[in-house]
């Protein structure tokens, strides 16, 4: 569209009314000129624009779906520890109190809230209200302290994840009965009990506390972040020192050959292999050839250090390239060997940077879903892991089995997973850059 | 248990030997360390060195070989008592044994043989066990006294222990390597086993892919379809919406911040687009299936489409998204490579800035922008979570863009998640279309950086 106007810009003929009919053409192509200017300077703003716009979107629906998850609904509930119930011998046998039926204790103290309620349908509705988790908190706390047996007891239980999501507006009257999972009348019981007070919203520690659990109420993040601390610890123990030694050795000692050209090569293309691929490593390598136990954190701990070996040795090297030749220099004209001339000057100096670099690696790790899921560490499991080889799940793959779950209540959780596992995340990188700013020196 | 006592014992071993070899270095010379070869600690890395790594060697060996071979003892003795020459049956027996070995459930009932046969598993896993520990020990001490031994003024012990390290550091740098041999052998080998079960003919150019394979023969629809071309055109598909966002939005983005954006726009713009890179790939799996398909869902639905909650276009706009920041930062590194001079000279003829970008800077830029666009169509084709959790499981060969399309990353992932039999065409599909996916971004990332390598080199 701008050829004419650039074409008109050459004069062809050195006669004066050529150039004064030149430069009329070019005061005629200005104005078009102008206006593609204008119009290109604006598909670069609404490029961003569009970028930003799209973090933005992420960000609110995440945080606006998440929020409501660090609120929990408790009813207070008080318990007659019936000992005919619960242990009617009276011999306190640790397995009696296991045994014992506590959800019928806790659905019964349910049912008395209203005595009026006698409809089988009607009693099941209330009933269901409490979490299932209810008996088992119950459980724990009886066998924690068996002298409660025959006392009468206030708990503050849980309530159903659909209450729950009830009580946080999320459904409400508008939708016909029967599309949604809250009856009329769960509705009305339980605004009466909240007016009450029996029913109160509180800060959530089951989230933060609990692992993973079949009910949504119950299920917590605590179990994965438990994991991925566990498999990061594995990922720093193996990725740093042999990035680092790998890096120092690139930079400072290999000869300049065919081989180490080699290895060059295959670091930056390392770098670029799909995640999943280390996964499939994972799997034929470490766990049916070297028979290490599935799911894991060492498992996966290995397998995110061999992903992230190629962006902390890239890291170190630059880091160790920017340490000036003269301090090298002046290190070995005091004597030191070449050993020492790295360990006691270069490395200390490259040191912040290779910091960086690893700090940037590990985060990068830690939101790594793809290849833990081919080396098992997707199990639903309900214990928190107490070592590498215990079956554990991490923080990103918790957040994919949540989402996959058809829960209402689970959408919440995940975002409120991921809020947790963006906001290390963001410390991560955010350490990264202190450390650049602070430490950074330029020679 | 034992292997965190075995792993203190020899670490306090080793820090005593460091010590030791320090004093006797000090104590040959009579406190004159300038009559020494090395500095003092020299000797005690020295003697460390030896006490430690031949120990650490054993005891990893011994680890990786100790299960194999007591259970090798107890399947010898099985054979014998219990007359099973049936390899699948024997594998039955074992994993028994080992449940019973450590405590878990077991199918089926146990029979006196086989809990003598596990209770044998446990007596000589322990025996092991204590072996390794004295084994280990002793040898730690008596290369620890080995190389007090021959410490001496005149031995050049600073040498030794760079040696040493010089070839910890060679093993590492190797690591590299080892993980790519590592990624071809095992990707090869069990695809090598998967074209024996399937023709790699009917796999590359089949059109049907169906992997379902019966546990029993005889069982109807047992066959099971291995043709990936509806899983590499889904790839493509997604992969070409991805580019069709992240291509014009990157690129213009980074037009205008290398040439437009004032410094201040420029420093607040850069890190915010960096976020898009840093979000995890699982997070935009969830954006795209709890807001971007159902939005596709709902106007579907207000126009009167059937659109499917899983769709092309919501994992393929998602992930146009994510690369946004690849393209952006790589063009941006490009532009910024184009010499200043080629801008002035186009200047000094009149032209404006956009007619400069369009006919100057992006003719010259135009390989390294390729480069940047091939890289992120690998990371587009290697992508997992967003296509996992949006793009859906059924391997339809089709161009709309509103329904459900699979992609080789996702077929991995259904393929091998969960228990399976490892010699089942349908597990080993999962690492021949591995070994694809792995060729075809190698050689898309090999093409990009030489190209931006060789336009590096142009200018500089």
């Amino acid at each position: 569209m701008t050829d004419i106007g650039m074409n008109d810009l050459i004069p062809t003929q050195t006669s004066r009314q050529r150039g004064v009919k030149a430069s009329e053409a070019v005061r005629r192509g200005l104005k078009r000129r102008y206006a593609a200017e204008a119009r290109f300077k604006a598909y670069g703003m609404i490029a961003i624009g569009l970028a930003l716009a799209a973090i933005l979107t992420l960000f609110t629906t995440i945080i606006s779906s998440g929020l409501p998850t660090f609120t929990e609904t408790k009813i207070q509930l008080t318990v007659h520890l019936d000992e005919q119930v619960i242990d009617p011998s009276g011999e306190r046998n640790p397995e009696t109190l296991a045994r014992a039926n506590y959800r019928k204790l806790v659905l019964d103290t349910m049912t008395d809230l209203f005595p009026d309620v006698t409809g089988r349908t009607d009693k099941r509705d209330l009933r269901g209200m409490l979490s299932r988790g209810a008996s088992y908190q119950l459980q724990q706390a009886v066998i924690a302290d068996p002298s409660l047996i025959g006392e009468t007891v206030s708990f503050d239980f849980p309530v159903a994840s659909v209450m729950d999501l009830y009580s946080k507006g999320i459904f409400d009257r508008s939708v016909p009965e029967s599309d949604r999972p809250v009856s009329d009348k769960q509705m009305v019981w339980f605004d009466e009990l909240r007016d009450k007070g029996v029913i109160f919203t509180t800060f959530n520690t089951t989230f933060f506390t609990n692992a993973d659990s079949r009910e949504p109420e119950l299920a917590g993040i605590w179990g994965a972040a438990v994991g991925s601390l566990l498999t990061m610890f594995v990922t720093l123990m193996l990725s740093f020192p042999i990035g680092v030694s790998a890096a120092v050795y690139l930079e400072e000692f290999a000869p300049k050959n065919r081989l180490t050209q080699i290895i060059e090569v295959n670091i930056n293309n390392l770098a670029a292999v799909p995640s999943i691929v280390f996964g499939l490593l994972g799997l034929a390598v470490f766990i049916n050839f070297f028979g290490l136990p599935r799911s894991a954190p060492l498992v996966g701990g290995m397998v995110l250090a061999l992903m992230t070996l190629p962006t902390i040795i890239i890291a170190s090297r630059a880091a160790l390239k920017a340490v000036p030749p003269s301090i090298r220099e002046a290190a070995m004209g005091l004597g030191a060997s070449r050993m020492q001339v790295v360990s006691h000057h270069v490395l200390p100096l490259a040191m912040p940077g290779i910091l960086t670099g690893t700090i940037i690696g590990m985060a990068q790790a830690l939101g790594e879903t793809a290849p833990l899921l081919m080396i098992g560490m997707v199990a639903f499991i309900v214990d928190i892991p107490g070592s590498i080889t215990d079956p554990a799940t991490v923080l990103p793959v918790q957040v994919y089995l949540w989402a996959d779950s058809p829960e209402r209540a689970f959408v919440a959780r995940t975002s409120a997973a991921i809020m947790v596992l963006l906001s290390f995340l963001i410390m991560m990188n955010a350490l990264a850059v202190i450390l650049r700013k602070k430490f950074e020196r330029r020679w | 248990m034992s292997f965190y006592f075995i792993l203190i014992a020899l670490i306090v071993l080793t820090v005593f030997g460091f010590y030791l070899g320090r004093s006797r270095s000090l104590a040959t010379v009579g406190g004159h360390a300038n009559k020494l070869h090395s500095r003092p600690h020299y000797y005690g890395y020295f003697v460390a060195l030896w006490c430690g790594v031949p120990a650490l060697l054993v005891m990893g060996a011994w680890l990786v070989f100790q299960t194999s071979i007591v259970e090798m003892v107890v399947q010898a003795d099985l054979a014998q008592s219990l007359l099973i020459d049936d390899a699948s049956r024997m594998s039955l027996v074992m994993n028994d044994i080992r449940n019973l070995a450590s405590g878990n459930i077991t199918s089926g009932d146990i029979t006196a043989d086989v809990q003598a046969a596990a209770d044998h598993y446990v007596s000589l896993m322990n025996i092991s066990q204590l072996a390794q520990m004295v084994v280990v020990l002793s040898l730690g001490i008596a290369a620890l006294a080995y190389a007090r031994q021959r410490i001496s003024p005149n031995m050049r012990a600073r040498n030794r222990v760079e040696r040493a390290v010089m070839v910890f550091l060679i093993i590492c740098s190797s690591i590299a390597i080892l993980t790519t041999i590592g990624i071809v052998l095992s990707l090869v080998f069990e695809s090598y086993r998967f074209f024996e079960m399937v023709s790699p003919i009917d796999f590359l150019f089949g059109l049907e892919w169906s992997p379902q394979t019966a546990l029993r023969s005889d069982q109807v629809g047992s066959s099971g379809a291995f043709g990936a071309i509806p899983l590499f055109a889904g790839t493509l598909f997604i992969s070409l919406i991805a580019m069709c966002i992240a291509g014009p939005i990157g690129l213009l983005s980074a037009i205008y911040m290398a040439e437009y954006a004032p410094p201040k726009v420029r420093g607040t713009v850069k890190p915010l687009l960096e976020i898009l890179a840093g979000i995890p790939t699982v997070v935009y799996g969830f954006f795209a299936a709890l807001t971007v398909a159902p939005f596709f869902r709902d106007s579907g639905s207000l126009m009167g489409l059937n659109i499917s909650s899983e769709s092309a276009m919501a994992a393929g706009i998602v992930m146009g998204i994510m690369i946004i920041p690849f393209v952006s930062s790589l063009s941006d590194d490009v532009i910024n490579a184009v010499p200043q001079s080629l801008r002035e000279g186009s200047y000094g003829l009149g032209a404006t800035r956009s007619e400069t970008i369009k006919k100057v800077i992006l003719p010259a830029a135009l390989p390294g922008v390729v480069g940047a666009f091939m890289l992120a169509i690998s990371r587009a084709i290697g992508e997992t979570m967003i296509v996992v959790m949006a793009a859906g499981l059924g391997a339809n060969l089709t161009a709309n863009p509103f329904e459900a399309v699979t992609t080789v990353t996702v077929q991995i992932v259904t393929l091998l998640v969960g228990d399976q039999e490892f010699d089942s065409a349908k597990t080993l599909a999962a690492f021949a279309l591995g070994l694809v996916l792995f060729c075809v971004t190698l050689c898309l990332n090999i093409i990009a950086l030489t190209v931006v390598n060789k336009y590096r080199e142009q200018y500089d």
